[in-house]
């Protein structure tokens, strides 16, 4: 067993705007009800940044935020992990349009936004941090993924690390492609646990016979587990905002599962 | 950390199939760069192109995962008895007991690329053959879902992507997973492939040169873009490491947190990542002998990675760019060079920068313009890529 503590999330989907706002309709008190597409600032992006950045990059930066904030860490102190299926599919769009007319006029920003860790040099160009920082991808298990990287720094280097995971809509035609209809971005820090730590995960690997995750009773909650990777989240969040102890599977591909014993110890606690 | 063999490792660019052929070119002075032939491609520049991808297509079970990129990982596979020497670890340990941590930049992009190009002129819309492949072709892990597939492996997987830096990151994740305890033995590499993306992009950027990358030397004005499918199989050093093999001491990571495709000016970033690498390694700048430098040939990160190095080294080891025989080959340098580095300490030879005609006097590191003989112990390999993502790597034998 892998223990970390979980010193501070970030969210953003619709209907779920922010943790704090989040964490009753998580907890089943509230009803889910998506409505518009958040818009997120992104207010710790420099505006010559923010300007010309992606809507990955202000998701990711925008729950990245949330969670280090809570965490009251200094940004600058913590390496990093960015998981996401696709990465900048939007910018993929764009330059693949672009390759395809004769001249291939491909602008050099669009072109340093499409690699992988787009989302993770902003934020370091954002808070000015040297730490390491990760870009990684499993498909639909890409939060599972990031997590057991997040996790084993923490184990093994004994340091917190913030985890960001998203992806968004896919736009035409490449939704046809990968069919994501939502965006979903979520921000863990996690860290080496303390006496006074209120939320503890505990992680073991497991060998399993095809694909068991643990879903969502909530219908439409479930709805955005299935469409969005980074939303495979969901039932980890939720065990931790109805508090108490639970144990959450994760898919890791076909073979494997992150087992998940969350401890929340104070679940009305943190509000800030 | 505790020392991790590289108990099997291979490497596919273009100089050849197989860590024979790079060795050969080393020392024959042999660039593997040619005229950009690559598609339709019309950018007056060098690539280093990998014969034959264009010659066959991945068929049966793996049909599905057919793109230039795969089958350049494929080709990897088959090389220097990888395979081999992974199904008797699968023996050793079980399928589920190791990991696969892959490393590439742009995926099978070129997929998506073409797809575009053929959209439905009604409708707009992709081919269906593409968007039924996105998954094993475009997506980020496809390099690792084709990986585990063809070497029957069942542990945790992922892809690292971080620009250049992606495959020898791959390292550092592997080497965690191992410590934690969460696998026994880990496959790590990467692939990248040519595609019309980094050519454009980089040639927008105004980073490619005319010519065949020179890396230190004084009129280097840009790099080259190449290919390449490397791979290594880890394993802890007290299980499998006898005296004189070859093992990963220590890495270290970092990000400049300066711009996202400009190197930090006096190269801190890339400082912290050398540094810890040595910490890890439990070693100290002295114990190096061969820096392996990243020496893209830009004229910024050739005098930004001098001036880290130096600061940390002085000019007392050997310093030298190998993408004059490969060509910079993005996701997947950091299992180019690490493989080079493996070879360099087996086989004693440190390779001379090529293409270096008169090296740059501003630059204060030794830079080896001719290949040096002899007895190598500890070599330390840097790949610094976009968004600031440095990693650094230390080799040497048990």
């Amino acid at each position: 067993m892998m223990k970390t503590a979980v010193q501070g999330i970030g969210l953003l989907a619709s209907g779920l705007a922010g943790w704090d706002a989040s964490r009753t309709v998580l907890a089943g008190f509230r009803p889910f009800r998506p409505g518009d597409t958040p818009d997120p600032e992104a207010l710790i992006l420099p505006p010559n940044e923010r300007r010309r950045s992606s809507d990955c990059v202000r998701w990711a930066v925008q729950v990245a935020e949330e969670a280090i904030a809570q965490s009251g860490l200094d940004p600058r102190d913590v390496p990093t992990v960015f998981a996401s299926s696709g990465g900048e599919m939007g910018v993929f769009d764009q330059l693949c349009r672009v390759l395809a007319t004769p001249d291939r006029h491909v602008s050099p920003t669009l072109f340093h936004q499409s690699v992988h860790n787009t989302a993770a040099g902003y934020w370091g160009i954002a808070t000015a941090g040297q730490q390491s920082s990760t870009a990684l991808s499993c498909y639909d298990d890409s939060f599972a993924a990031g997590l057991l990287e997040a996790i084993s720094i923490v184990c093994v280097e004994e340091r917190p690390v913030l985890l960001v995971s998203y992806d968004l809509a896919v736009p035409a035609p490449l939704n046809n492609a990968r069919p994501i209809t939502e965006g979903f971005a979520v921000a863990f820090v996690v860290a080496p646990p303390l006496d006074d730590s209120p939320v503890i995960v505990q992680m073991r690997l497991e060998k399993a016979n095809g694909r068991k995750s643990s879903s969502l009773p909530d219908p439409d909650l479930e709805r955005l587990r299935l469409d969005n990777p980074a939303a495979r989240s969901l039932p980890m969040l939720c065990a931790i905002a109805v508090g108490g102890s639970r144990t959450v599977g994760l898919d890791l591909l076909d073979c494997q599962q992150l087992i998940l014993n969350v401890e929340s110890c104070r679940p009305s606690a943190k509000a800030n | 950390m505790a020392p991790l063999v590289l108990s099997a490792y291979t490497l596919v660019t273009a100089n050849g199939r197989g860590v024979g052929p790079v060795l050969e070119a080393i020392r024959e002075r042999r660039s593997g760069l040619k005229p950009c032939d690559f598609e339709d491609v019309t950018l007056k520049t060098y690539v280093g192109r990998v014969a034959g991808l264009e010659d066959f297509s991945l068929d049966h079970e793996l049909k599905p995962f057919d793109c230039r990129n795969n089958r350049l990982a494929w080709l990897g596979l088959q090389q220097d008895g990888f395979t081999v020497a992974v199904a008797e670890a699968r023996q050793r340990y079980g399928a589920h007991r190791i990991a696969v941590v892959m490393g590439t930049s742009t995926s099978g992009i070129l997929e998506t690329e073409h797809a575009y190009r053929a959209r439905d002129p009604q409708t707009g819309q992709l081919p269906g053959r593409y968007t039924a492949r996105y998954r094993y072709t475009h997506n980020m892990f496809s390099l690792g879902h084709f990986t585990r597939t063809c070497l029957g492996l069942q542990g945790p997987a992922m892809v690292i992507s971080t620009a250049c830096s992606s495959s020898a990151k791959a390292f550092a994740t592997a080497a965690r997973l191992m410590q934690a305890g969460l696998c026994d033995a880990a496959i790590v590499g990467g692939v990248d492939s040519l595609c019309h993306t980094t050519l454009y992009g980089f040639s927008a950027l105004q980073l490619l040169s005319a010519s065949p990358c020179r890396p230190c030397d004084e009129d280097r004005d840009g790099l080259s873009l190449g290919e390449a499918a490397g791979y290594a199989l880890l394993e802890f050093g007290e299980r499998v490491g006898g005296r004189g093999t070859v093992a990963l001491l220590g890495y270290g990571e970092s990000t400049d947190g300066y711009h996202m495709s400009h190197p930090h000016p006096e190269g801190a970033g890339a400082v912290h990542a050398i540094r810890d690498s040595l910490i890890r390694a439990r070693l100290r700048p002295e114990n190096i002998e061969y820096v392996n430098l990243h020496g893209t040939a830009t004229p910024a990160n050739d005098s930004v990675e001098d001036k880290a190095v130096y600061s940390i080294f002085g000019a007392r080891p050997a310093c030298s760019s190998t993408k004059g025989w490969t060509g910079h080959t993005l996701g997947a340098a950091g299992i180019t060079e690490a493989v080079i580095s493996a070879l360099c300490l087996e086989h004693g030879v440190i390779p001379g920068t090529l293409n270096c005609l008169r090296v740059d006097p501003s630059l204060k590191s030794r830079i080896l313009r001719e290949n040096q003989i002899g007895p190598l112990s500890c070599v330390l390999s840097n790949i610094f890529g976009f968004g600031g993502n440095n990693c650094s790597l230390v080799l040497g034998k048990l």
